[in-house]
């Protein structure tokens, strides 16, 4: 064989040697591709798709409006009061659960007998069935015979007992904020645990010579060494925030008032209730705008942030 | 962990016990509740332990006509355990591929995936419910179990776990003339047995406590999941009556609380593997 042959033969065996590769991952790929393209891809297209029409499920003819459905949001004041009390739900509880899971997290991370029974307990209502504890809540919430009334009044509050919380339209979203707070605690703090178990215990020991006190250590060593840890977390847990769906479904149907209205109960009463799946479609993606929104300021907040605790 | 002076260790466990009680106390409520006669006034919170036990109360909800349990918790085992078997043969290969194999498209490929975990399930639920309508599914164990049986989550979970495998095993399965498949069966899969079982656990719990999805696409009685029949017990039993609702939620918790008592170490496990260690 001439040089030239040769190479061209090498090269054509490469190429196929290639292709067969090719194929062969493709194989291993090929089912959950499939499942990915029937279940998520092609439903983000078709969404879409709905979102620019008149799609009532009881209705045969499915008119194309274009942008009508989002024009009609616009000034959609009951859309608007969802996405005010989303908001109202994330930037409440998001805070206030990781709080709540750094404190737990440090303090079950010390050398102590029994730290993981804590753990543990703390994690249990994650994994707990959603409609399950909507129902005690529920009931933890009622005026009178309700715990917490209960526990108000045996403290001496008697003007905060006998309050029927979740019918309170100032009361019933605080409510489920401190009910999502307790949801969350297990998953948040299991991340904050993972996060303080990187930080070398070195730096610890040179700030104890430096004779730097317990919360010069949280201030200068722990919390800026946690920032990307939080920083995962509350990315998480804002987007979470904005599907929140269950408790609102079980414990107050969007009242009292429409005050707990959240927009993944409204689009879940516009589709299923209404039966107008181009306009629920529509406000999914204004959902996923606002979702997309709030990530992207998050990343942008947190990097100018982050820039001035870098180790190096 | 860090060293702590005796002192300091008493102030810890005060706010420990104070922290697990406050965490604790729904469920505790639960039981007392459930076990009060299930007639007559609402338990008053200052008299928490009945005078007579009414564990009747529990058979009582396992044979309710309207709301039949057995049947409900038979649904939701058949569609946990299928969810299962299907991520792992699912997700696994295709894990191992992203982590072991190279071909073209790849990252790109891989990215795909992940991103697609980053849009909201209101976005993608009509669309799905009209697919799962369209292939004649609607109240059957297929729009349970099909829409699960592969996740994002998981592939990127189980890459995770393959990328720790040392590269030398495959390139010697590779020089004995060992297939892909052939190193993914024999070698990749038997070895990362605690991945498999960290996706297991969190497969089953996530389909088990799932209301969303089953609450759409299931319409008689007969093919409701627990999460489903649950909250169907609240017009069963006529929203007052307490006593019977605890009972109910208390039988749908002890499976799941049970699995995670039983497999807790492969969650904390799964949440170091996906890389968030920071």
């Amino acid at each position: 064989m001439t040089v030239p042959a040769l190479a061209a033969s090498r090269a054509s065996s490469a190429r196929s040697r290639r292709l067969k590769a090719d194929l062969c991952a493709w194989t291993f790929i090929f089912p959950s591709f499939l499942h990915l393209a029937i279940f998520t891809l092609f439903p983000i297209g078709f969404a879409f798709y709905l979102s620019l029409h008149k799609w009532d499920v009881l209705k045969k003819a499915h008119p194309f409006i274009g942008l009508q459905n989002y024009q009609n949001l616009v000034h959609d004041t009951l859309f608007w009061n969802a996405l005010f009390n989303s908001a109202y739900y994330a930037v409440a509880s998001v805070p206030l659960g990781m709080l709540a899971a750094l404190i737990i997290a440090i303090l079950v991370n010390q050398k102590l007998p029994f730290v993981n029974l804590f753990r543990t307990l703390y994690y249990l209502p994650a994994v707990s069935s959603a409609v399950a504890v909507s129902m005690v809540w529920t009931f933890i919430y009622l005026p009178e015979s309700g715990l917490l009334d209960w526990v108000l009044g045996a403290c001496g509050l008697r003007h905060a007992s006998q309050t029927d919380w979740l019918n309170s339209p100032g009361l019933a979203m605080p409510a489920l904020i401190v009910m999502s707070v307790w949801l969350g605690l297990g998953p948040r703090m299991v991340l904050y645990l993972a996060g303080l178990s990187a930080i070398p215990s070195s730096l610890y020991e040179v700030a104890a010579v430096d004779g730097g006190g317990r919360w010069a250590c949280f201030r200068h060593i722990t919390w800026p060494l946690l920032l990307p840890t939080s920083f995962f977390i509350l990315v998480t847990s804002s987007i979470s925030a904005f599907q929140v769906f269950t408790p609102v479904y079980m414990m107050t149907q969007g009242g009292p008032m429409r005050r707990t209205d959240v927009v993944g109960y409204h689009i879940y009463n516009e589709a299923w209730r209404q039966f107008h799946m181009g306009m629920a479609s529509a406000q999914s993606y204004v959902l996923f705008l606002v979702i997309l929104l709030v990530t992207v300021v998050q990343f942008r907040i947190v990097q100018r942030r982050m820039a001035g605790y870098s180790l190096a | 962990m860090r060293r702590v002076s005796p002192a300091s260790a008493i102030g810890s466990y005060v706010l420990m016990v104070v922290a697990a009680a406050a965490a604790m106390t729904p469920f505790v409520w639960m039981v007392l509740v459930s076990l009060h006669p299930s007639h007559g006034a609402l338990p008053d919170p200052a008299h928490l332990l009945p005078k007579h036990l009414q564990f009747a109360n529990y058979s009582q909800v396992l044979h309710m006509d309207a709301t039949p349990f057995l049947r409900f918790l038979m649904n939701t085992l058949i569609v946990a355990v299928s969810v299962v078997c299907g991520q792992l043969l699912i997700c696994a290969p295709a894990a191992f591929a992203f982590a072991r194999l190279s071909f073209r498209g790849r990252d790109w490929l891989f990215y795909l995936f992940v991103a697609s975990m980053m849009i909201p399930g209101q976005v993608t639920m009509i669309p799905a419910f009209l697919v799962v309508r369209s292939f004649g599914w609607l109240n059957t164990y297929w729009a349970l179990i099909v829409p699960a049986i592969s996740s994002a989550f998981g592939i990127f979970l189980l890459r995770q776990f393959f990328l720790t495998l040392p590269r030398e095993l495959d390139e010697a399965a590779c020089l004995d003339g060992c297939s892909p498949w052939a190193t993914f069966w024999r070698i990749a899969a038997p070895l990362s047995s605690p991945a498999l079982a960290t996706l297991s656990v969190f497969a089953f719990i996530a389909t088990w406590t799932d209301f969303f999805w089953p609450l759409l696409v299931t319409s008689t009685t007969g093919m409701r999941t627990l999460e489903v029949g649950l909250s169907l017990f609240k017009d069963a039993f006529g929203s007052t009556n307490w006593p019977l609702q605890m009972a109910a939620a208390v039988l749908v918790l002890l499976p799941v609380l049970l699995v995670f008592l039983a497999a807790q170490r492969f969650f904390v496990r799964g949440i170091a593997l996906t890389g968030l260690k920071g």
